[in-house]
């Protein structure tokens, strides 16, 4: 492709023919404000609706204005970006924008973070100056993982193109027309009721208030203020690396022990991680591989490939959308989930109290795992066994409603005895990181001699479909590493029919990137280098660690003793594996 | 039917098929015609007469089917069929004057029939030999009847090319439209001509689309023909939705099989095999008569493979819009024909590089596929040299609202406005006074008495602040409130819009609030200034064609009728007395007989007076209904 | 419910799987659901996303886009008034007031007897008759307020 040469705002610029107007002019350093617009660069997430019509220029010999986002430059355009008529019409445009949008700044979740507040500084709306008589007006709908006001909603389009073109789940869509345009499911059902997969990536990508997480810190405030209760946090791997994140810390930074001292501030009354049972479930689903894959070699019918099951946004797709194949994902439960049953059942025993007295707290980076916490399977007697599931953002929340000054804390360890993980349970929290995490273990089995470099450099990495083979203990094993769930859509139908690659082994993320994308993550504002700066920091954990193999865990290793006696075990099966179903909606 | 799979089987057929239409042809040739003249093309036939009935949607909906039933009774009960053939054809075009009946070869042309007049019409001129004068057209000055067409005021200045089968041929039948030269374009083009000639001639012939935007057709198809791809399309754009344009549904019932050959040509000349009709559900007539064309064209290897015994190959299909007026723009109602909703996307990329599943595909409407195949078998000259300079042709406008005539006319680009809407359809309705004439329907804009000796063409229109749109052309009189007018097509476009873009979706919704203010009384000088400013964002942002001219109804009555709103926003009064809430309803006393009816009816007992005494309206009572002045038998109440 | 008989989707089944291709089709096949059970219900559209591959969210956007489509049973005596630019230029306005003065209804909707049903719509094309209003398949012309009444009452 040949370069074009343009000029905008007097400045001289050579790009790549096919390049946008937007991207010419970041090159000579004018940001040209946006609004609908969200290029997740290496993601399949890319919105260019132009229809926020925020980022219009002028284009001498245009009759109109243009998009910058969706109008391609060609060659000896003259493109001005900051004149009357456009700075004019840009205000207009997010001053109508603003006649439609509830004036609730003051108690909406998105307050402070909100692209439309920031976009409507930018541009100088001070007073609004359109008469208006009238706002669309519908229901909020609340479920017990997102809550959806489509009064807030400014048609960017950005949650359906990631709900059906990114994941492929296909709950979304443009809804009426015109003025009543909005975005909504099947009918306006509740999500509960649709194929959402509850991933909460269109969170992710709101601009507005109009999608967010519902917010469960109040009955975390409830719990602990319960004398009656013994309250136990568990913290997903993701989350320490982007926590810092939501108090102004670089992304990236590892704000592991900032985050333990910050719960237990909270009044925790342990703080354990997720990590250990992540390092549980390389054990369980290792076991699992391993019998499966023998099974397979002794010529007898197994089920293949084992798909992994730790990804609850995953694990709803696959309920969802595809028939007859509910044997193939590995019957583990998620770590969340597991950690829950061990902590209600191995430590509420240990505490010698009754599980009712029991609050397990998950701190996730996932929206999802509200839904998988609230599963019926994963109740005894009604009684949870994780409790209340926070988001990233939900626990930055709480810290700054108590009052804590995260960044000058100082550094705290986990508790014992569940607290303690390998940094191969910390990789769960990035794309190929389970597989690896499963990889390091499973070859020290299969082969009986230590595994002399413990990456595996194939499993890593952004793009959306991995494939790697290896052998071990001389069998050839064939994977594939998956995120975002139009990927796994393309994999798994590949599977159905037929399974060409000869796939062993599938390691399936909802989110892209895998956790550290999560959908209860700090907003990331389509700036892929933060997930990039997330992923480093869980690779850098994991280099620094002295302990990176699950099964070398020392205190999986005691309960087993003391509890499950192996991996696969009858009480293993009872309390850390489930089944799935098939689940028809709209 | 066999298949035709020569050039010259064409002909032939051609030539054989000629005598279906002898006795209309040279019934239409030459003038006032002897009753020696008419025996004589009689003689020359089996048949002696045609009646053909209009069986356009118009005159459908006057129970032309039922005066086409009772013809043909009346006509098989005197044993006479051999002789009087009796057709149902497409639109004359004269829909004020509707059901029409034409008889030739003596070209008479009756209007408003009703199926009961058909057996005076057999008896006396069908078997008699005379006309029947009640129902010939009466001139409007002097009265005084007009049985040949060609002398109405209606027809004289129309030039008909895309409409030149239309009432002449039965749209069913297409031996007929062959005899009409039918399929001979297409049959020159593959046989004779490549594909790069065809797309000269279409340039030179300075042909403009005639869907709204005047894009010349030849560049369109040359941009879509260099645009290598293993599949192109061919879209014909029948999703006429502009309240009161009627043209496309005319041609597509009254000559189908026109659009069925331009499409053709059209995907010979792009390199087409696939050609679709996007189409209104709305009209199930033109659908069926479609239908009806597209199956026999198969029948007789017209359309299918190796057409003519040539390499060329092309099919088309029909596909059904739902409803939604910004499908007639092509990036939506591409993505409507793929099943989506149908919103705009950007342009670039343009349908001629990526358009339907992706595809090159050129998209033409209705009237612009019609003005094809005579452009090809008369030349690009003869084309160019009618119209103006800029805008070859003519042009179909569906002309109605308060004028006298209303219908289907098609002129040379370069008439008047004047000449339209006073010759050729008789001027303003009831006598009432020239008000506004609206082109371009709600993307078009009101233009007034002192643009009416504006010569029409693309050009000129958009200069004077509206545009040629599809060809709806609305009259409006003195009764006609202007700021309610715009009110109406900002209602129309705010209902049309789909929403995805900020200025159509917010914008418009905000300009028919500030619109309906200003109607109720409730606008201020602040609101006029805010319409101006918010309609040139909307202009200048909207991401489509439809919200990009939504504001311009309420510019051009801005500007033409300023004191109107004035006379709304300050004085709140409504000079067309249209604005319910500005009304005021008043007694004059002088006619008030004191009968006392009005104040019985008034719902909330705002009307006081004596028996056989002049009554009185409480202004501020008056919720102003309107139920006293339809009780009024003496005019004695008015609203002003 | 008698009007979502099986037979019915059986029809559309059949029609759905006679389609050459799937792809593309949703809106061909939503118009052929309409003609089937006279209006597209939650289980219509159900059933022809899962029929057709497509999201039950698309369908229902899809259904929401275009006008032509209703999910809501029309009346026994459908009724359309033009609102075309001719036929409002000419009075329509007035004639669809007076028609849901009567039937006492709002905007467009079924009268609760599921006798009438209104609706307005953009030009039949019949501009010469305006204002027009069609009933069923009969179409008036020329209609003013003060005919409205005898008009409905050819129905009662």
């Amino acid at each position: 492709m040949s370069n074009i040469n343009l000029t905008i705002d007097g400045k001289k610029v050579e790009v790549l023919q096919g390049s946008m107007i937007l991207d010419a002019a970041k090159q000579v350093g004018v940001d040209i404000p946006t609004l609908c617009y969200l290029n997740l660069h290496d993601t399949k997430m890319k919105n260019q609706s132009a229809s926020c019509r925020v980022c219009v220029v002028e284009v001498e010999g245009r009759r109109n204005l243009a998009p910058a986002c969706a109008t391609p430059v060609t060659e000896g355009m003259v493109v001005k970006t900051s004149t009357m008529r456009v700075l004019e019409a840009r205000k207009t445009n997010v001053e109508l924008l603003i006649t439609d949008h509830p004036n609730e700044c003051l108690t909406c979740n998105k307050s402070g973070k909100c692209e439309l507040q920031d976009v409507a500084r930018k541009v100088g709306v001070n007073n609004i100056s359109i008469t208006s008589n009238s706002m669309s007006t519908y229901p909020i709908k609340v479920t017990k993982t997102i809550v959806r006001d489509m009064n807030k909603c400014i048609m960017c389009r950005r949650c359906e193109v990631m709900c059906n073109t990114v994941q492929s789940v296909g709950a979304l869509s443009g809804i009426n027309r015109g003025f009543d345009a909005y975005v909504g499911p099947a009918f306006d059902e509740s999500l509960e009721d649709t194929v959402c997969t509850h991933c909460g990536q269109c969170i992710a990508v709101c601009p507005v208030g109009a999608l967010s997480e519902k917010d469960d810190t109040g009955k975390v405030i409830r719990a602990l203020a319960d004398p009656e209760k013994t309250v136990v946090f568990q913290t997903a791997p993701a989350t320490r690396v982007a926590i810092g994140e939501e108090f102004g810390l670089a992304p990236g930074t590892i704000a592991t022990g900032k985050m333990v001292s910050a719960i237990k501030q909270l009044g925790a009354d342990y703080v354990f991680d997720t990590d250990f049972s992540a390092d549980l479930t390389i054990m369980e689903e290792g076991t699992e591989l391993i019998g499966r894959v023998t099974k397979f070699l002794n010529g007898e019918k197994a089920s293949l490939p084992i798909m992994t099951s730790c990804c609850p946004g995953w694990v709803n797709f696959f309920e969802t959308q595809f028939k007859g194949m509910s044997d193939l994902p590995s019957s583990c439960r998620s770590p969340q989930q597991m950690f829950g049953a061990v902590a209600k059942n191995y430590f509420a025993e240990k505490l010698d109290i009754p599980r009712e007295k029991m609050v397990v707290v998950s701190i996730m980076p996932c929206i999802a795992k509200k839904y998988e916490a609230d599963r019926e399977e994963f109740k005894v007697n009604g009684n949870p066994d994780v409790d209340i599931v926070l988001s990233t953002r939900e626990l930055a929340q709480l810290i700054k409603i108590a009052n804590i000054k995260f960044n000058e804390l100082d550094e705290s360890k986990f508790d014992a005895p569940i607290g303690f993980g390998t940094s191969a349970g910390v990789i769960f929290g990035v794309t190929g990181g389970v597989l690896e995490a499963a990889l390091r273990t499973v070859y020290e089995e299969l082969e009986a001699k230590p595994l002399e470099k413990l990456e595996f450099e194939t499993v890593r990495g952004l793009d959306g479909v991995k494939l790697a083979s290896l052998t071990i203990g001389g069998i050839a094993i064939n994977t594939a590493i998956v995120h975002g769930l139009s990927n796994a859509r393309q994999i798994v139908e590949e599977i159905q029919s037929g399974n060409p690659r000869d796939l062993h082994v599938v390691e399936i993320m909802a989110c892209p990137g895998g956790c550290v994308g999560g959908g209860g993550q700090p907003l990331h504002h389509g700036n892929i280098d933060i997930i990039k700066a997330r992923t480093a920091a869980i690779y850098n954990i994991d280099d620094t660690s002295a302990d990176r193999q699950s099964h070398k865990n020392p205190f999986i290793d005691t309960l087993y003793k003391e509890y499950y006696e192996k991996p696969n075990s009858h009480k293993a099966h009872e309390q850390l594996h489930t089944t799935y179903s098939e689940r028809e909606k709209y | 039917m066999s298949k035709i799979q020569t050039i010259e089987q064409l002909n032939e057929l051609s030539n054989n098929v000629k005598s279906l239409l002898s006795i209309r042809e040279q019934g239409e040739k030459s003038d006032d015609k002897t009753k020696a003249d008419i025996k004589a093309i009689a003689n020359g036939s089996k048949e002696k007469i045609n009646i053909l009935i209009c069986g356009g949607t118009g005159c459908k909906s006057s129970e032309s089917d039922k005066i086409v039933e009772n013809f043909r009774n009346k006509i098989s009960e005197l044993g006479i069929q051999e002789e009087v053939k009796v057709l149902k054809t497409g639109c004359f075009g004269f829909c004020e004057k509707g059901p029409i009946v034409k008889v030739l070869p003596d070209n008479t042309f009756y209007v408003m029939v009703t199926p009961e007049d058909t057996d005076e019409i057999v008896n006396t001129h069908i078997v008699g030999g005379n006309k029947v004068d009640r129902l010939l057209y009466k001139n409007t000055e002097t009265n005084e009847s007009i049985s040949d067409s060609k002398h109405m005021d209606f027809y004289k200045k129309q030039m008909r090319i895309a409409l030149r089968n239309c009432g002449v041929i039965d749209p069913n039948n297409v031996n007929e439209y062959i005899a009409r030269e039918g399929y001979k374009a297409l049959a020159t083009c593959i046989t004779s001509m490549d594909s790069q000639q065809v797309i000269n001639l279409m340039k030179e012939s300075g042909l403009r689309g005639r869907g709204g935007g005047g894009f010349p057709t030849g560049l369109k198809w040359e941009i879509a023909s260099k645009n290598n791809a293993d599949q192109k399309y061919v879209v014909c754009n029948a999703d006429e939705g502009d309240p009161g344009a009627f043209m496309d549904r005319s041609i597509l019932e009254g000559d189908p099989h026109s659009i069925v050959e331009a499409m053709a040509i059209c995907g010979y000349a792009i390199g087409a095999s696939m050609g679709r009709v996007y189409i209104r559900a709305e009209y199930p007539l033109a659908i069926k008569r479609l239908e009806k064309a597209i199956l026999d064209a198969r029948e007789i290897g017209l359309l299918g493979d190796n057409i003519l015994g040539t390499n060329f190959a092309f099919d088309i299909e029909i596909t059904f819009g739902a409803g939604a007026f910004v499908c007639g723009e092509e990036t939506a109602l591409i993505h409507s024909m793929e099943g989506e909703r149908g919103e705009p996307t950007m342009k670039p990329p343009f349908p001629a590089e990526k358009g339907f599943w992706g595809k090159p595909t050129n998209v033409n409407n209705v009237e612009t596929f019609a003005n094809i195949p005579v452009i090809i078998l008369n030349g690009a000259k003869w084309y160019k040299a009618i119209g103006t300079e800029r805008s070859a042709g003519t042009k179909v406008f569906a002309l109605a609202g308060k004028v006298n005539n209303v219908g289907l006319v098609e002129v040379p680009m370069g008439t008047t406005l004047r000449e339209v809407i006073f010759d050729i359809g008789g001027g303003i309705k009831n006598g009432k006074k020239f008000k506004a004439v609206q082109t371009g329907g709600p993307s078009g804009g009101c233009l007034t008495e002192k643009d009416l000796d504006t010569p029409i063409d693309f050009d000129n229109l958009i200069a004077k602040g509206s545009m040629m749109g599809s060809g709806g052309m609305i009259v409006m009189d003195e009764d006609n409130c202007m700021p309610a007018v715009a009110k109406f097509y900002l209602e129309f476009t705010q209902e049309e819009s789909c929403g995805k873009c900020t200025p159509c979706r917010i914008g418009t919704t905000r300009l028919r609030e500030i619109l309906s203010m200003i109607c109720d009384g409730k606008g201020t000088m602040e609101h006029l200034d805010e319409l101006k400013r918010l309609s040139g964002v909307i202009k200048d942002t909207a991401l489509c064609g439809l919200g990009q001219t939504a504001p311009n109804p309420v510019l051009s009555t801005l500007d033409a009728f300023y004191d109107e709103y004035l006379a709304h926003v300050v004085d709140k009064k409504c000079p067309s007395a249209q604005c319910q809430k500005l009304l005021e309803y008043v007694i004059i006393p002088d006619n008030c007989k004191g009968c006392t009816l009005c104040a019985r009816q008034c719902p909330v007992n705002a009307i006081s007076g004596s028996v056989k005494e002049a009554h009185v309206i409480d202004k501020l009572k008056c919720i102003k209904c309107g139920a006293c002045i339809d009780k009024c038998k003496f005019k004695a109440i008015i609203k002003r | 419910m008698e009007e979502l008989s099986q037979e019915k989707f059986q029809e559309l089944g059949q029609f759905i799987d006679s389609l050459p291709s799937k792809k593309g089709e949703l809106i061909r096949v939503l118009h052929k659901a309409q003609e089937i059970f006279g209006y597209l219900p939650k289980e219509v559209q159900y059933f022809v996303g899962r029929k057709l591959g497509v999201s039950t969210a698309k369908v229902y956007g899809v259904v929401t886009f275009y006008s032509y489509f209703t999910m809501s049973p029309k009346g026994k005596n459908h009724i359309s008034v033009c609102l075309g630019t001719a036929c409002y230029v000419r009075g329509a306005e007035p004639v669809l007031d007076e028609f849901r003065k009567i039937l006492n209804i709002q905007g467009t909707e079924t009268t609760p007897d599921g006798k009438f049903s209104l609706c307005s719509l953009r030009c039949i094309g019949a501009c010469g008759l305006a204002p027009v209003v069609t009933v069923g398949e009969k179409v008036y012309g020329r209609v003013t307020k003060e005919m409205v009444a005898g008009i409905l009452a050819e129905y009662k």
